[in-house]
């Protein structure tokens, strides 16, 4: 610190005494009450860190003697509007699905809960548009096109218990043979061709024509005679413009030579019945809901 | 904090200030002007507009719960926001219009830390009385007087800060319901703690920090410094006119020295040049000005009187005679102050004035200043005012063609298109209608487009849907184009989707595009 106060010639000013090549500064004293508010602003810090999580340490942060936390926070914010809609989620168990009335709050309950459900839990595989991806055989939801039924309460029955599972006794389960071991190259050849003809006018006929024998004898007990499918057997409609998997020759000919397998997970056994039926219909909300 | 006693302070107590009373006519505006902005402040929560059973019946209501903003016949929805944005924009220009064309008028009018101040030195002045009597008891020793002063100028303000806090949240929910609950303690937590709040805030800006809130805490006085210009009407002290100022022994030995030389020149016979006290008369005496200061005018003492008026009336703690400075707020009582002492000294009033400074030299050489109007209407005052009504000209033209009915579209375009079992291609939209009646509405929905495409509504046998009262109703709508339709393979085809209140006919729509497989040969 300086002895004397030393002041600006030009301004009249006191300075601080620093001086910067020749360049000082002139003194502009800050309000004292500005002071002590920075006092106080320190105070008040150490009353924070010892109030709420600050200091950190080997393992985290000290906690605070408050217990204030975000992760609680979030839990109570959960569990206290799970509370508030704990009446609609219990209707929603109760209620019988198809009778669901349009703009009614339990329908637009159980749709906001299903697509939260949703996101979490199928647009891993269905998309988190419900479109599917067909190179990987994850159905396109939002179609109208159903293996297993699209009223709300097949959607519901598929969700709870999957596909091809092994965990839920109950599953949708269906499996056709890989035709490379049953048909000769020329045969997987001609069903290939009479099934691409169900939707295509660029085809060989005669081929075609050979391989509808094929089809009645090996395919129509489950994909039905006129190839429309069966959705109790999960047979797919092989006249439709929807293809699961791809409905090119070279993925036809993938599909009858070593058959498909596609799973779902039986989902009553990983969440809620009440998710079961929001995100049931959810889906049928989507589209092609029948 | 150590050094010895000379060394620089770097930090400064607050030096008290005590305004004395004024009266003049800058004084009775700012009286009214008071008035008005704390009635307009206080009053308002409880006028009633009625609008239907369904929605609120106060006339200014921001209510933050239901994401609604009322304002007597206009309601506002959170999608509206850019009329609260446009009116941000608006206050904004008129900010640097008024500041431009009057200097800090903002600051010495209407800032609710001035009109509060205000309001707490009136308090002030009523309990412990005018500049001098407030000056002894602040040297006083506390003894039972003056704690009972204190203690009831503290009340009184208490009072006020209160009233100031628990009227702002009568803004955000209705006024009486929350005034009963207020009274029975049963009022949300959250409207005690924004009283509690504003409480402090007002007792202690407005009864302590005054004017250190203006210098130290406000960003305006720096912004609206760059917004002043030379044209620019403020607040400023004629020193041409009133230096050099001087009092008592001093003015009057300089007065006789004038009157000797006037009276040396007059026995030389340049004519009977006799002093007058003010050689440079401001406007308001325009027409006996001299062109040049004789030599005895020189000599003899300006018209400040240097009896510190327009000090000891300034709330600001400032001196106006030196000039411009950051703390002036332009509350014009050192005009107020010092017209009555020119009056009473028998002098031109306008020795502190509203005055633009680019007509300082006009008024050194003796003539008069130039009529406000070409100091006001100026280039850069004229493009304020264009954009400022631009805005509002634009705003209230959004306001009027607003329709009861509105929608919004937003297609799903993940994916962008679904494949149907028979080859149709259909898109899907989430629309939302919002019906800012209050009553349950039934729309009818349809779509036009030049080519062939069918609208269905999930989860509706038919078009029309019921949207309840003041409130946003999203639907799914399918829009399909048969195989074939050319829009199924075409890339895009404009749609328009509309919207019609099956009861009043009123309509709406939005433009959309449908996307086709884009697998077109042409």
């Amino acid at each position: 610190m300086s002895d004397a106060p030393k002041v600006d010639k030009e301004t009249g000013v006191e300075t601080t005494g620093h001086s910067w090549d020749g360049i000082e500064e002139l003194n502009s004293p800050l309000p004292r009450w500005w002071l002590w508010t920075f006092y106080l602003t320190i105070i008040w810090a150490i009353g924070y860190t010892i109030a709420y999580p600050a200091w950190p340490m080997v393992r985290g942060a000290t906690e605070g003697v408050l217990g204030w936390s975000t992760r609680a926070n979030v839990a109570a914010d959960i569990e206290e509007h799970e509370a508030l809609n704990a009446d609609l989620a219990n209707a929603l168990v109760a209620a019988d699905l198809t009778t669901l009335e349009t703009g009614s709050d339990l329908l637009r309950y159980a749709t906001s809960r299903g697509q939260a459900v949703f996101i979490a839990n199928c647009s891993q595989c269905h998309g988190s548009g419900a479109a599917g991806v067909q190179a990987a055989g994850y159905p396109n939801l939002l179609d109208d096109a159903w293996l297993w039924g699209g009223e709300i309460d097949q959607i519901a029955y598929t969700v709870r218990h999957g596909i091809r599972n092994e965990t839920d006794p109950d599953a949708r389960w269906s499996e056709m043979p890989a035709f490379a071991d049953i048909f000769s190259r020329e045969e997987t050849e001609a069903v290939v061709e009479y099934v691409y003809s169900l939707t295509s006018d660029d085809h060989d006929a005669a081929l075609a024509e050979t391989g509808s024998t094929l089809f009645l004898d090996n395919c129509a007990a489950c994909h039905g005679d006129n190839a429309m499918g069966n959705p109790d057997l999960g047979a797919p409609n092989l006249s439709d413009a929807i293809w699961l998997y791809g409905g090119d020759r070279d993925t036809l000919t993938e599909t009858v030579m070593n058959s498909r397998f596609g799973v779902m997970p039986a989902w009553g056994l990983r969440i809620s019945e009440a998710d079961v039926r929001a995100v049931s219909a959810y889906v049928h909300s989507l589209g092609g809901g029948e | 904090m150590t050094g010895t006693p000379d060394a620089p302070k770097l930090y400064a107590a607050r030096e008290p200030i005590f305004p004395r009373r004024v009266k003049g006519k800058f004084r009775t505006l700012k009286w009214w002007i008071m008035l008005v902005t704390l009635g307009i402040y206080y009053l308002t929560p409880w006028i009633r507009w009625d609008r239907g059973p369904q929605l609120p019946d106060q006339a200014v209501l921001i209510d933050l719960a239901n994401r609604r903003f009322y304002f007597f016949w206009i309601e506002i929805w959170p999608h509206e926001f850019y009329f609260v944005a446009g009116l941000l924009i608006m206050a904004g220009l008129g900010l640097f219009l008024f500041t431009a064309a009057l200097g800090r008028v903002w600051c010495g009018y209407t800032c609710p830390q001035t009109v509060w101040t205000d309001l707490f030195i009136l308090v002030e002045r009523w309990i412990e009385g005018d500049r001098n009597a407030r000056v002894r008891l602040h040297h006083a020793k506390w003894d039972a007087r003056k704690w009972s002063l204190r203690l009831t100028k503290w009340i009184v303000w208490l009072l006020i800060a209160v009233a100031t806090g628990g009227a702002w949240v009568f803004y955000f929910t209705d006024a009486p319901a929350l005034a009963m609950d207020l009274v029975q303690f049963s009022a949300p937590p959250v409207a005690y703690v924004t009283i509690g709040i504003l409480t402090a805030t007002t007792f202690i800006f407005g009864g302590f920090m005054r004017e250190q809130v203006c210098i130290y805490m406000c960003p305006w006085p720096r912004i609206q410094a760059a917004m002043m210009d030379s044209d620019t009407i403020t607040v400023a002290y004629r020193d041409w006119r009133g230096e050099p100022r001087a009092k008592g022994r001093k003015r009057r030995d300089m007065a006789e020295e004038a009157e000797r030389i006037a009276a040396e020149e007059a026995a030389r016979g340049r004519g009977a040049a006799v002093y007058r006290a003010t050689p440079y008369p401001g406007q308001r005496t325009v027409e006996e000005a001299p062109k040049t200061p004789t030599l005895a005018e020189a000599a003899g003492p300006g018209d400040c009187i240097d009896c510190m008026a327009c000090v000891n009336v300034c709330p600001m703690g400032i001196d106006i005679r030196d000039g411009q400075q950051m703390e002036c707020i332009t509350c014009a009582l050192c005009i107020d102050a010092c017209d009555e002492v020119m009056e009473k000294v028998g002098k031109p009033r306008g020795l502190i004035d509203y005055l633009a400074l680019s007509d300082e030299p006009r008024e050194r050489a003796g003539e008069p200043p130039r009529p406000i109007w070409q100091h006001v209407f100026r280039l850069r005052t004229l493009i304020y005012t264009a954009i400022w009504s631009a805005v509002g000209i634009g705003l209230l033209y959004a306001l009027f063609i607003r329709t009861d009915i509105e929608l919004t579209v937003a297609p799903v375009r993940n994916p962008t298109y679904v494949t149907q079992s028979d080859g149709s291609i259909r898109n899907i939209y989430d629309i939302r209608l919002r019906n800012k009646a209050g009553s349950d509405r039934q729309f009818r929905m349809s779509l036009t487009s030049d080519e062939i495409l069918r609208i269905e509504l999930e989860g509706e046998q038919t078009r029309v849907v019921t949207v309840p009262a003041n409130s946003t109703y999203l639907q799914r709508v399918y829009v399909t184009a048969r195989d074939q339709d050319p829009a199924s393979d075409a890339d895009v085809t404009d749609l328009r989707f509309w919207v019609e209140d099956l009861e009043s006919g009123e309509r709406a729509s939005k433009a959309s595009t449908f996307n086709g497989t884009g697998e077109s040969d042409d």
